[in-house]
């Protein structure tokens, strides 16, 4: 075999960065956000390492349910060019080693938890990645226009984690924290859905522009921002708000159902013209919505980290 | 046939190396860590055990 030929051969070799690429780091840190979030919001004391350890594992639980969901999606991944380009369906890793990646990290991640913090927050965690490609994946994904809205679940449980991580059960707070991120999921997918339109339709995904039609899309995005905009107004009622949870929150919101309102009466006649712009703003504007909340529920609550012998 | 040293496939395989035993080393950190914690905050029979801490 000549060098010319090994060179084609390997040439699709993984490097170590298509193994990072596999777990989602994008997804990966919206996890360590909000898992953040809910330590840091959870009554109680915990050693800074033991909730080091825990984020990491956490963390390391969501890359395990991305590479599996890579796994399991390898065929459409490779028809829709937001995703053709992961290293399941660009031929860097096989689909099978992406399954038993996802595997093993999911089966250190939770025993390692469990370990570290307490077995409720490792189950959680388990549940999580059980949820995100049993259900949302492998169910959910190709088979309901709601799969975002109930999918959106995995990606909501986080907060719930972390809390767990520091008191060992589920608080009411813990669950409002739940209730954004699974309200804020549909709008944020559904703007993304509106300007990759072609995408969801090649891969026959059906995505409710693909079921229900664009306006029907716009309609909902509207009406579940109304709902998003209840929810984070009730979170400035319990003990995770104060004053600087309610600036953020009342700004963010009216921003939030103005720019839903925009989007839903406009044509599609505007939308092609400007190469959807005013889509591609929410989608941006509802990550930017997501991180202010989390971030002012963060500074609202008291640092409860104990550094030993303090 | 053999590769040139400076073969790219090399530089590939060198970096995943490196990152694994990165990882590995990571890994050793945390558990040594965790032992440390555990132990000092008395927790090491609740480590093994599995018990809730809240507990």
């Amino acid at each position: 075999m000549s060098e010319v030929s090994l060179h084609k051969l390997y040439s699709n070799e993984p490097e170590i960065g298509d193994f990072f690429s596999l777990l989602k780091p994008r997804v990966m840190s919206l996890v360590v956000f909000t898992a953040i979030a809910g330590l840091l919001a959870a009554p109680g004391d915990i050693h800074p390492f033991v909730a080091f350890v825990s984020i990491v594992f956490i963390a390391l639980g969501g890359g395990a349910s991305g590479a599996l969901n890579m796994w399991y999606d390898a065929d459409i991944d490779s028809i829709m060019s937001r995703t053709k380009s992961r290293p399941v369906p660009a031929g860097k890793i096989s689909a099978n080693d992406a399954k038993y990646i996802g595997i093993v990290l999911s089966a250190i991640s939770v025993v390692m938890l469990g370990l570290a913090s307490n077995w409720l927050a490792a189950f959680l965690l388990a549940f999580t990645i059980f949820f995100y490609v049993i259900v949302y994946t492998i169910w959910l994904k190709r088979a309901t226009p709601q799969n975002i809205v109930i999918g959106g679940a995995a990606g909501a449980f986080p907060p719930i984690i972390g809390w767990a991580v520091v008191t060992g059960n589920i608080g009411f707070e813990s669950i409002l924290m739940f209730a954004l991120i699974f309200v804020w999921t549909p709008p944020h997918f559904w703007s993304l859905a509106l300007f990759m339109k072609n995408d969801y339709d090649s891969a026959k995904v059906p995505m409710l522009t693909v079921t229900n039609g664009r306006k029907s899309t716009r309609n909902h995005i509207f009406v579940y921002s109304l709902i998003l905009a209840l929810v984070a107004l009730s979170v400035g009622l319990s003990s995770l708000s104060g004053p600087i949870y309610w600036s953020v929150a009342i700004a963010l919101n009216i921003q939030l159902i103005v720019s839903a309102f925009k989007l839903r009466d406009r044509s599609e006649d505007e939308c092609v013209s400007d190469n959807s712009s005013l889509e591609r703003k929410f989608f941006k504007f509802s990550l930017l919505y997501l991180f202010l909340h989390f971030g002012a529920i963060m500074v609202e609550t008291k640092t409860i980290i104990a550094w030993p012998g303090f | 046939m053999s590769f040139g040293r400076e073969h790219d496939l090399h530089k590939r395989r060198k970096g995943r190396n490196l990152g694994l035993g990165l990882v590995l080393i990571g890994f050793v950190g945390i558990m040594f860590g965790l032992t440390v914690v555990k132990v000092t905050e008395g927790q090491f029979a609740e480590a093994l055990a599995g018990v809730s801490r809240s507990e």
